[in-house]
């Protein structure tokens, strides 16, 4: 027992090395975006007709006439005071933009996942369940054709096709914009479809190998009722592999989610990022694009904890 | 490959995609950049079906040219993707050691992050439009190649020709041209045809957020932006790019599922039937004596396959059965039959399935649940990994007792204990996995005793497990049949643990019972030939050791190629034309008069 906690500590330990090694690295790709953009950014930015002194000024403000070690170290050092410099265009604070922002980008890929999970998971044992053993060759392939097309489909497809229908057609939900309930609607269901088909997939071919497992078998020869054989039986030992596409799929989410904020012109970090890279406001696409890296990294090291605690049999490989 | 509609969907799909891209631009091209001020921003009418734009152009002309750009533009993100997916992937077998794990480490890490903020991060520094673009999607479909190229090299790397090649000095780089590559060409071909799928939409997606292709240029995802924008006003003219986007993403996908499939198809034939059993013998009275009464149990499934034929067995409380056969003799099936527990698509027909006098089939689940306890063969798998072993023990009583939660978990810490697993109270609260084999199988004979048992069914309980393990188990249950008063049936192909154990051995050839006799005659009074080939084939002290041990030639039959007479006789010492040509029923055997009438068998050679 010990010794199982011991080689837990480790484990965790391990995954927390790898992520503090991912976070440098990705504090390296962002500092150096700014730099491998061919020719001047500062010119890029402000065109071609903008005066030099204007140019110069703004080099001069962005630290970008200093040596390159010395902005390095000024970057990490403003980054890790919240400091992320201010934007070309509006001259706010891009860790103002961030912070106001960010919570407003969660919640909308919080309660998709939320969405995605409470759906596809029962779905997934259900269609398990039904086609055990390959009974119900229909049920079978229907699931899997639908299931297939629903996850070949691009969120920003389900969010025109929602807009067009139920907000423009139907006028039942808002189109766009962020207030009051309804208008979550449409951007969580946009962004809950692809992974929901996703994970059901999983969790269904999940299902099916637990059903085959000798301790289930044992579990129905003790005539448990079937909710409790389904829930306490079988779903725990879904879960493991479920989680795993979970954390692939929460970071799409995340990536799904500028698509989606863009549709709905959610207020939200997605709808920033579109928008300063199309106008070449890269102080905020610098530090947006380290937001969603951190949270991808933060996401996925989470993910692997929880593996960790949740694995009890400890098949905790490298 | 194309046996399923789905598969026949996605390669039309991807084939008219080919089509329009080939001829799209040359047949529709004229009208697509036409410009008509007269008819700008309309929506749908008989002369422009999905509208025009803001110089009058038509939109669905538009659509149908935009099929090349879109395409191309895929196929070469994929190709550059894959081809830098590929270098990355075969590096490390080529590298130093150190270099070659901090490639890995960093194709891991860029694995985890999504496709579209790779693909952002490059279209900042290499600029809006279709390179940045296409740039862009090529580092986001990277990754994912790479980790495959590690994969299936790692795979190759441990194959004999490559181990060989090593051995004769041939250098690292030429290894990985010559013998590794060209083995893995095919999978990872297979796969780029799935990541164009995946580069198409991303390549629609950026052009859509206005970060890929750039007027005057457009492809469906530019059109898309452009009917975006409108689409409070006419959403008809986002309809056309959006339904191509959405055919080109669905067709490629299905196509790479077909294709996947197809590359590893392992499918069993379609389900047939399941084949005709003959109709099962009259039920009779219940025998009030029997703790388990079944008459003519047949399981049968599709393709004519009846692993269990006809097999009748009474037991009486405080008995153990031993019921013995080479593994496909239909002994385990048997078992599952009696539980009720023969997977779909299996057919189970008895005339009379009893326990305690009643019907198996009808009796309520609260009933069998307590009165039937079951022992599998496998400890390590027979528990639940994920749920704590008292839980798993005091669910029983919680569930058809309606004992409370801590009255059955006192119970269940009782029953560990009765079992004889040491410090039960820790024990009940550890996973599966902290115990050893024996102790599971303890403990799973100890969840059988959480109700009253009349019937235990141990289905090669002690296969698994050591030889000592094994003798402890075979003790323990020896004592609870005969604390409990159950009748336990004890499946097992080794007839020297049979012959220890029970009181009464029943022996299976091909689904039918061919001998029944009381332990005591087993060692010198079997008549049948295969019982008595079984009995000769265990090594005893006296064994000549000099000599090689007693084996039955041949094999036994499969399922489907059972002749009309005894199964036996092919590989029988004794056997004659009547044995192949009629089947011994299983009668009463008493070589003299007055001998026990326990003993039955089906044999014609066995009065002799």
């Amino acid at each position: 027992m010990a010794g199982m906690t011991r080689r837990r500590g480790a484990y965790a330990l391990r995954r927390l090395v790898r992520f503090a090694v991912a976070l440098g690295v990705l504090m390296v790709a962002s500092f150096a975006m700014i730099h491998l953009i061919p020719g001047d950014p500062v010119r890029a930015s402000l065109g071609p007709a903008a005066p030099y002194e204007l140019v110069e000024a703004r080099r001069a403000a962005l630290g970008l006439d200093q040596p390159l070690p010395a902005q390095f170290l000024g970057y990490v050092g403003g980054v890790l005071t919240g400091e992320f410099g201010t934007s070309f265009l509006t001259g706010e604070r891009v860790g103002d933009v961030i912070a106001a922002r960010l919570p407003t980008t969660l919640t909308l890929a919080l309660a998709a996942t939320a969405v995605a999970l409470l759906v596809a998971v029962p779905l997934g044992m259900w269609a398990g369940v039904r086609t055990e053993n390959g009974r119900r060759r229909g049920t079978e392939a229907a699931f899997t054709s639908v299931t297939g097309t629903a996850v070949a489909v691009p969120e920003f497809l389900y969010s025109i096709a929602l807009v067009a229908v139920f907000a423009i057609g139907l006028g039942w939900f808002p189109p766009a914009g962020r207030a009051g309930p309804e208008s979550y609607v449409l951007p969580v269901v946009a962004l809950a479809i692809g992974p929901a088909a996703m994970i059901a997939r999983m969790c269904r071919v999940e299902t099916l190998r637990v059903l085959g497992t000798e301790y289930v078998r044992l579990a129905r020869a003790k005539r448990l009722p079937s909710a409790r054989l389904y829930v306490r039986h079988v779903l725990p030992g879904t879960l493991t592999a479920t989680l795993t596409v979970c954390g692939l799929l929460l970071t799409a989410l995340i990536a799904g989610s500028v698509i989606v904020e863009y549709v709905f012109a959610w207020p939200g970090l997605g709808q920033r990022i579109v928008e300063s890279i199309t106008q070449k406001d890269y102080p905020v696409a610098q530090g947006v694009i380290l937001v969603y890296g951190v949270i991808v990294l933060t996401v996925n090291l989470l993910i692997d904890l929880a593996l960790g605690a949740l694995d009890p049999t400890s098949r905790l490989k490298e | 490959m194309m046996r399923t509609p789905s598969a026949w969907i996605g390669v039309s799909l991807v084939a008219l995609m080919v089509v329009l891209a080939v001829i799209g631009p040359p047949i529709w091209g004229e009208a697509a950049e036409r410009i008509d001020p007269g008819a700008v921003l309309q929506g749908a009418s008989a002369a422009h079906p999905l509208g025009t734009d803001n110089l009058g152009r038509d939109l669905l002309a538009r659509v149908l040219v935009a099929g090349r750009l879109s395409l191309a533009l895929a196929l070469l993100a994929t190709l550059a993707g894959g081809l830098a997916g590929v270098v990355l992937g075969a590096l490390p077998s080529v590298l130093p050691r150190r270099a070659a794990r901090l490639v890995t480490a960093t194709v891991n890490t860029l694995v985890a992050f999504p496709g579209l903020l790779l693909a952002m991060f490059i279209a900042v520094i290499a600029g809006l439009g279709a390179r940045g673009a296409v740039l862009g999607i090529a580092a986001a479909v990277a990754p994912g190649v790479a980790r495959l190229t590690q994969t299936l090299a790692a795979s190759v790397a441990g194959r004999d020709y490559v181990a060989a090649a090593r051995l004769l000095g041939v250098p690292r780089p030429l290894i990985l041209v010559r013998h590794v590559l060209p083995n893995i060409a095919e999978p990872l071909i297979l796969n780029l045809a799935q990541a164009m799928g995946g580069a198409l939409l991303g390549l629609a997606g950026m052009s859509f957020l206005g970060l890929g292709v750039q007027p005057p240029a457009y492809d469906w995802g530019r059109l898309l932006f452009d009917g975006f924008s409108r689409i409070y006003v006419t959403p008809v003219v986002a309809l056309g790019p959006a339904v191509a986007v959405a055919l080109a993403g669905i067709g490629f996908n299905l196509l790479g599922d077909a294709l996947a499939r197809a590359a590893a198809r392992t499918r069993a034939a379609g389900a047939a039937p399941a084949g005709a059993a003959p109709a099962p013998a009259d039920p009779g009275e219940p025998d009030p004596d029997a703790v388990l009464e079944v008459r003519d149990l047949t399981v049968a499934f599709p393709g004519g396959l009846t692993p269990v034929r006809g097999v009748s067995l009474t037991l009486r409380p405080g008995e153990i059965v031993g019921l013995v056969g080479e593994s496909g003799s239909g002994k385990s099936l048997t078992a599952a039959a009696i539980g009720g527990l023969v997977p779909y698509p299996g057919v189970v027909r008895a005339g009379a399935l009893r326990l305690c006098g009643r019907d198996a089939r009808t009796m309520p689940d609260r009933e069998l649940g307590t009165a039937l306890a079951m022992v599998f063969q496998d400890p390590m798998a027979s528990l639940n990994p994920a749920l704590r072993v008292g839980g798993q023990l005091a669910e029983v009583a919680t569930v058809h007792l309606g004992a409370s939660r801590a009255e059955a978990a006192r119970r269940a810490v009782d029953r560990l204990g009765h079992v004889r697993i040491p410090d039960p109270e820790r024990r009940a609260r550890q996973h599966p996995h902290e115990l050893s084999g024996g102790m599971r199988q303890r403990a799973v004979i100890a969840m059988g005793l959480m109700g009253t048992p009349r019937l235990i069914v141990a289905d090669e309980p002690t296969t698994a497990l050591d030889v000592t393990v094994q003798r402890q188990i075979l003790t323990l249950l020896r004592e609870v049949t005969a604390e409990t008063g159950a009748a336990t049936l004890f499946i097992s192909h080794d007839i020297a643990v049979v012959g220890e154990l029970c009181d009464r051995v029943v022996v299976m050839y091909a689904g039918r019972v061919v001998e029944e006799l009381p332990v005591a005659e087993l060692a010198g009074g079997a008549a049948h030939p295969y019982t008595r080939a079984l009995v000769a084939s265990v090594p005893g002290m006296d064994t000549d050791r000099s000599r090689p041990l007693a084996g039955i030639p041949g094999r036994p039959p499969a399922p489907g190629g059972i002749g009309p007479g005894c199964a036996f006789a092919p590989r029988c010492p004794v056997a004659t034309s009547r044995c192949t040509a009629e089947r011994p029923p299983l009668a009463p055997y008493a070589p003299e008069p007055g001998a026990s009438t326990a003993h039955k068998v089906a044999c014609w050679e066995a009065a002799a």
